[in-house]
């Protein structure tokens, strides 16, 4: 076992942070070490927090991980923002929310940035999760982008998916919407303090009435971090959601899910570093393109001629 | 791969000012820099804690307040004191002249007064991280 990998199990926090890095740089030197610590994964709950912006996430989980600390539960908390599509960089800023862990033993924090992966989440999110798992967290809270209707790719890897609305967005026509609106294993309504709270609940259940084919009503739970209202509520629920999933084996399903989308991801990855790491294949596409441009080639034909070279 | 500059940007102390530390942040970010912000009231362990965590390269502190002989060098002890020599530190805010020598005895490689341009700072950075 790699030096890292044997850091990494005993949980110390240097370590897990060097990895992370490597992981998100796509570093080769991070495989071997990943490879090692597979099988150290699986014991942790991972709970998953989405909503659009400005609708409390960092502060919703805040307040879960010290109500989990309380339990003398370790935490691993994933904050991702976006990263700049025009200069590559970003602006992390959802620990301000969560100062007082930052001294915790038992709590370790990352912020990343979506690197330019679309869905709301980050491509070196899966490791992460496994290398956060590895080094004992019971629990591990993922704050995905503020989302918009449409990013929903949080449910490929979260255990519990939370999503957290705010009064005031919208009428019930909302509630009906495609994407974000089917995700959710528990509604949070936060900022429970702010009037309409009633309203949103109300068009929220309606919206649950007219469900129909499901073994479990997903819960509603108002919370406010400002008033420190409803953790306690939502942390049952989760508990009681977690039972649900080992019960129904939908526990098992979900797992899969996980593997089958960080394989894929894998893959797509070695790819892409295929096609564009290879010299002479950037000349192929080159050349292509010239032909195109002057017509000589159709965009069709110049994909089957470079794939067919990859492929063979 | 893909390597990114990781910049913490931390207010330390009981200094309410942030505006400068967030302008310093924006440029970073629109240099192409993740820019990891601490947030006001900041106390040297939750800074260097924050550092390694995060695993910056640089960690850039700011105080208008006038505590940079204290604050500021706690946290370069601090880092010193987790084996973290390796982060480049660097302080901006009002910082009297005579303070500088004694700063960069201390370890911080750079101190950046009213007025710098935030590309002078994006240069520093480039040039001298150390990993």
């Amino acid at each position: 076992m790699t030096n890292l990998a044997q850091k990494i199990i005993s949980g110390d926090h240097r370590s897990i942070a060097r990895l992370i890095t490597q992981v998100e740089n796509d570093d080769p030197d991070a495989v071997e070490t990943m490879r090692q610590i597979h099988r150290h994964t699986g014991k942790a709950t991972v709970i998953g927090v989405t909503g659009v912006m400005g609708s409390g996430k960092s502060s919703l989980i805040f307040e879960l991980a010290v109500a989990y600390r309380a339990e003398g539960k370790k935490i691993g908390i994933i904050a991702i923002d976006p990263t700049s599509p025009f200069s590559g960089g970003a602006l992390l800023g959802d620990r301000i929310r969560m100062t007082e862990l930052s001294t915790d033993e038992g709590v370790f924090i990352r912020s990343m940035g979506t690197r330019g992966m679309m869905g709301g989440l980050t491509s070196a999110l899966y490791d992460v999760v496994e290398i956060l798992d590895a080094a004992g967290m019971d629990i591990i809270l993922i704050e995905t982008v503020g989302v918009g209707q449409d990013e929903v790719d949080i449910v490929k890897i979260a255990d519990t998916t939370l999503v957290v609305l705010v009064p005031g967005l919208g009428d019930s026509v909302q509630t009906i919407k495609a994407g974000l609106m089917e995700i959710a294993d528990i509604f949070v309504v936060n900022k429970a303090d702010k009037p309409g709270v009633e309203q949103t609940i109300a068009e929220l259940e309606s919206m649950l009435d007219l469900q129909s084919g499901l073994d479990r009503r997903i819960p509603i739970v108002a919370t406010s971090a400002k008033e420190k209202k409803g953790i306690p509520l939502l942390t049952d629920k989760i508990t009681e959601h977690q039972a649900y999933l080992k019960n129904s084996k939908t526990f098992e399903q979900r797992r899969r899910q996980r593997y089958e989308a960080e394989l894929i991801e894998i893959i797509r990855k070695r790819l892409m570093e295929f096609i564009f790491d290879e010299k002479k294949l950037k000349s192929t596409v080159d050349c292509c393109i010239e032909q195109i441009s002057r017509k000589e080639l159709d965009p069709y034909t110049a994909a089957d001629q470079i794939l067919g070279k990859i492929l063979k | 791969m893909v390597k990114k500059i990781r910049v913490l940007v931390a207010k330390p102390g009981l200094d309410g000012h942030d505006r400068g530390a967030k302008i310093v942040a924006r440029a970073l970010r629109d240099a192409g820099m993740e820019v990891v912000y601490t947030g006001l009231h900041q106390t040297a362990a939750q800074i260097v804690n924050t550092a390694m965590q995060e695993d910056v390269d640089v960690v850039g502190l700011s105080l208008l307040s006038g505590a940079h002989m204290t604050l500021f060098v706690d946290v370069a002890e601090l880092l010193q004191e987790k084996q973290m020599q390796d982060v480049l530190i660097i302080g901006g805010g009002i910082i009297p002249q005579e303070d500088v020598p004694r700063l960069k005895k201390a370890g911080i490689s750079e101190v950046f007064g009213p007025g710098t341009p935030v590309e002078d700072i994006v240069t520093y950075i480039k040039k001298n991280v150390k990993r």
